[in-house]
């Protein structure tokens, strides 16, 4: 009986054992995936191709310390991120939202495939056009060549 | 050969052109400085400062978010630190500005108050008011990324310009004084 009292006072320490520490801020293995996530989707302003999850720069770790805090104070994914483009613009999204400003790059493949079709409907028309069949009097000739 | 494979050669050599044309505009613009291929658009322009009060140097009197609300005239609010290269390059200039008599208020980012102390001694004090972020959490809820940053406030308290990397002679004249006069 003492045994099983003292293995069930030790369970919440298992709560404790799945718990991590990223940059200073100690939060749960899932809270932690949630925080990498987001972190994964922002571009570190100062070494402007890595992401923040990435990037070895001091802004790049205060912000991760910051969407660490936020994930564990309960913010949600979509807030955190804005809470990120307001102070930076939609430069801190690696994967750029559809916005008046982005429409013509979501729109250039579909533009480079009209443009494709274009250049091939001008070219397929501008072909000469097939030289006529031969005449009677040509195919004898031809004929004569062949069997000489 | 007819005018068409002319035109097919001739194509290629015009694309290479116009990049080398376009990179070497790039480059020159950099070289002069008045270029920074990483600067990014600040959201903040178009709106005021958002909510801060900071301590100032060694218990002297810091600033807030309020004292900037309404500036008699377009100030400028300069965000930079001892350890900053291109801080002491645009120092000769903030001093002169100052001295012209253009109101402009520090932020010291990120730094030591003796360090701070020393670069003031050491390039003149260019600012009316002086406040220190050492923490970093101030410039983040402004979007700094880097210092030096310099913001153009105006005299509704609304921030119309940020530059962001050392001010030039060149910047100076092509870009915050046509400001200064369309805001004064």
């Amino acid at each position: 009986m003492k045994r099983l009292i003292f293995i069930l006072l030790l369970l919440p320490c298992l709560a404790f054992a799945q718990m991590v520490s990223r940059d200073g801020v100690t939060l749960t293995q899932d809270q932690e995936n949630r925080a990498e996530a987001i972190g994964d989707q922002l571009r570190c302003l100062v070494c402007q191709n890595e992401s923040i999850e990435g990037s070895s720069a001091a802004l790049a770790h205060q912000l991760r310390v910051i969407i660490r805090q936020q994930v564990v104070a309960g913010v949600s994914n979509k807030n955190i991120m804005a809470y990120m483009v307001q102070r930076y613009g939609i430069f801190v999204l690696l994967k750029p939202p559809l916005s008046p400003l982005t429409w013509l790059l979501y729109a250039s493949p579909f533009l480079a495939v009209a443009l494709g079709f274009c250049a091939a409907w001008i070219a397929r028309r501008s072909r000469p056009p097939p030289p006529a069949p031969l005449s009677a009097a040509e195919q004898e000739r031809l004929q004569k060549l062949i069997n000489t | 050969m007819t005018w068409r494979r002319r035109l097919l050669f001739a194509a290629p050599l015009a694309v290479v052109a116009a990049g080398g044309a376009g990179f070497y505009t790039i480059l020159r613009r950099m070289q002069a400085q008045n270029y920074d291929p990483h600067a990014l658009p600040s959201p903040l322009i178009g709106h005021k400062p958002p909510a801060f009060t900071l301590p100032g140097l060694n218990g002297g009197p810091g600033f807030s978010n309020t004292d900037i609300a309404a500036p008699p005239q377009p100030m400028l609010v300069n965000w930079f630190a001892s350890w900053c290269i291109p801080c002491a390059q645009e120092a000769g200039l903030l001093y002169a500005l100052s001295q012209a008599g253009l109101p402009i208020w520090g932020i010291a980012y990120e730094d030591k108050p003796e360090a701070i102390a020393s670069y003031l001694g050491q390039y003149g004090n260019p600012f009316q008011r002086l406040a220190t972020d050492a923490s970093g959490l101030t410039a983040i809820n402004w979007g700094v990324y880097g210092v030096p940053e310099t913001y153009l406030i105006d005299k509704t308290g609304i921030v119309r310009w940020r530059w962001a990397g050392a001010i030039t002679d060149d910047v100076l004249q092509n870009r915050l004084n046509p400001l200064l006069r369309q805001y004064s």
